[in-house]
């Protein structure tokens, strides 16, 4: 047998997720098979139903396939228990999400600290230090003590940000990331994207509007469950 | 994730939602102090029950004459045989004069006791010499009767309070003459008051006189040297079953008794009293402290109420969590945390309600209040355990539930 290959950060073969509703079992992902190499800037695009999201879920290890294999960072991921995939989660993936999710009542400084409070990787101090230099980073140094409802759309995806990158994950899942702001905030964040992306982080996005999937170097169209276009040069067009 | 860090979450959950942990606490902390105040009020009924016992007198123990088994025959009850004699009581105080410190006959009669244009209804006691020894009861004015006036079967006799209130309303009674019956008896000092008894009677509600005059003269029995009822005073309580058994073999080589035969009379101590006793209010303490659990056990069901709502509402943050790394044991720590931390708020409040509210009973009401540290601990760990138990399920849903729909959920 040959030895497993780890040249690429995200492997996925023949991945299936099929979803048992009523007597017809539906396959939202059927067959699926795509590799990512570290700091690749990936958008997912497709129709509602064709199965993006399904495959998003299951390469950000919230969900597990029905069948197939995914190897992450050179590690079989698809057939792990709910405590693995959440430490998996933690401390090699961060999410960006469509509502940003911040705790509410909560201030932006300690949405930042969150991930590192299921790691316990940093103390008090050193924690605190690292959120902070995070809210800076995305330029919101001077916003620690806001909560969530004393932030702009786009401030609050920007904490969410900082909050992906506590830990210093690898990959970065972004799932509609500009889908609830308006579009100057979007412009900031896809900048903020950009920037992130040279500086060598993997982000993985999903989203339907092209001019968002414009920001990323790598295009992948779902329908039906298949991978039906793998477009690396960077063009969309007839999608 | 420490301990510290899921404290403060749960903290910070509760203190969002200020008027509903409030109401849900309510439950709790009414059951605790329900338990404290119950526990309080009977704990303190019990031990003024064996203070009250043991005022009753010093190491007491008491024989009384029981009637052999005849085969027909009318049959007495207790204390009403023949087989007990004065006599047997000088003999226990001659030959067991090592154990025993005091001892006194006790007869008894209810009469009319009559002075000028008072007269009073009360027990006569005839006893010995030894009598205010035994009952740890002094004499306030004038004398105790003497051996002497004993002997000779004097028209003597002591007061108790209660009686010389009532037939001496404005006079000294020492040295007066009143009439028992329809004898006429000389006031030779008055007791001190005693107060209630152990059993609620009014101990001061008595004549005391010698029982050689009670049984000749107001009774005017033909056996006057049968008794009731023999009290003794041991010196020490240690002794109680070496007395009890020294006692029983002179007493039945006193009244010729067989091996086969079964003994004539009967030796109570006041340690079985008190603990016959002190049984009856325990079982009154456990019936009320099961009501009061009850009422801690829909204080729980209350919790657990508002943490299935709480875990429904919070749904997405759950979500948030799983998806950047809580594990279920994160989320059922978070949760089961959050519950006991509301049992046990709610328990310490209910403590200090219960001690002010049982202080303030036992004042009111002139209860006697006893709060014990161990009780006070107890119920808190109690209220923990009720956080614990009702808090478990709620928080196993949410560590069950899925990242995703979490997410999802609108």
């Amino acid at each position: 047998m040959k030895p497993v290959e780890n040249a690429h950060l995200i492997e996925i073969r023949d991945l299936r997720k099929i979803y048992a509703l009523g007597e017809e079992p539906v396959a939202a992902l059927d067959g699926v098979s795509l590799s990512i190499d570290a700091g690749e800037f990936v958008a997912i695009m497709g129709a509602s139903g064709s199965g993006k999201s399904t495959l998003l879920n299951i390469l950000g290890c919230l969900d597990t396939p029905t069948s197939g294999s995914y190897l992450l960072d050179g590690i079989e991921v698809a057939r792990r228990s709910r405590a693995e995939l959440a430490r998996i989660r933690n401390q090699k993936l961060g999410f960006v999400f469509q509502n940003f999710n911040l705790l509410a009542r909560t201030s932006a400084i300690e949405n930042v600290e969150l991930p590192d409070f299921y790691l316990g990787r940093l103390g008090h101090s050193a924690r605190r230090k690292r959120a902070k230099e995070l809210l800076e980073r995305v330029g919101l140094g001077g916003r620690g003590t806001h909560t969530p409802a004393q932030l702009s759309g786009g401030q609050q995806q920007r904490v969410a940000i900082a909050r992906a990158l506590m830990n210093e994950p690898p990959v970065l899942f972004a799932d509609e990331p500009t889908g609830n702001l308006d579009t100057k905030s979007s412009v900031e964040i896809m900048n903020l994207f950009t920037e992130l992306s040279g500086e060598g982080i993997t982000i993985v996005m999903v989203t339907h509007e092209d001019d968002i999937a414009a920001y990323a170097k790598r295009h992948l169209l779902m329908r039906d469950g298949h991978l039906i276009k793998d477009d690396k040069a960077g063009r969309i067009g007839q999608m | 994730m420490n301990l510290f860090m899921i404290f403060k979450v749960a903290m910070r959950a509760i203190w969002r939602n200020k008027t509903r942990s409030a109401l849900t606490m309510l439950g709790i902390i009414f059951g605790i102090s329900a338990v404290i105040v119950v526990l309080a009020i009977g704990k303190g009924a019990s031990a003024n029950m064996v203070a009250e016992i043991s005022k009753m007198g010093d190491n007491v123990v008491m024989i009384f004459s029981e009637q052999r088994h005849a085969a027909a025959g009318v049959h007495g009850g207790a204390g009403e045989g023949q087989s007990l004699t004065a006599s047997d009581g000088l003999a226990i105080r001659r030959e067991l004069a090592h154990l025993v410190k005091a001892e006194s006959p006790e007869v008894r009669t209810q009469m009319q006791v009559v002075f000028q244009d008072k007269n009073w209804n009360t027990s006569i006691y005839g006893c010995s010499t030894e009598f205010p020894t035994i009952r740890n009861w002094k004499i306030s004015e004038g004398d105790f009767f003497s051996e002497q006036e004993e002997k000779q079967c004097a028209r003597i006799c002591v007061l108790g309070q209660t009686v010389a209130n009532n037939i001496f309303p404005n006079q000294d009674p020492v040295g007066q003459t009143i009439r028992i019956g329809n004898m006429p008896f000389k006031v030779k000092g008055l007791m001190e008051t005693k107060g209630v008894g152990g059993m609620g009677q009014d101990q001061d509600d008595a004549v005391l006189a010698p029982y050689t005059t009670v049984r000749r003269v107001l009774q005017a029995s033909t056996f006057p040297d049968n008794v009731r009822q023999l009290k003794l005073s041991l010196y020490s309580m240690d002794q109680i079953e070496e007395a009890k058994e020294e006692i029983g073999a002179l007493l039945r080589q006193r009244h010729r008794l067989g091996e086969t035969a079964d003994d004539d009379f009967r030796i109570i101590d006041m340690a079985e009293i008190s603990s016959t006793l002190s049984g009856v209010s325990n079982t009154m303490t456990v019936l009320l402290a099961a009501v009061a659990a009850i009422s801690l056990l829909v204080g729980g069901i209350g919790i657990m109420n508002i943490m299935l709502v709480s875990v429904t509402e919070r749904i997405r943050e759950i979500g948030l969590r799983m998806a950047i790394g809580a594990t279920p044991v994160n989320i059922l720590a978070q949760f089961i945390l959050e519950s006991i931390m509301l049992s046990t708020v709610g328990g310490v409040i209910g403590i200090v309600l219960g001690i002010a509210g049982a202080r303030s009973l036992g004042d009111v009401l002139g209860w006697p209040i006893l709060i014990e540290t161990a009780s006070t601990v107890i119920a808190f760990l109690f209220s923990a355990f009720v956080g614990m138990f009702f808090g478990f399920y709620p928080a196993w849903r949410a560590s069950r539930l899925n990242p995703i729909d979490c997410l999802r959920y609108e």
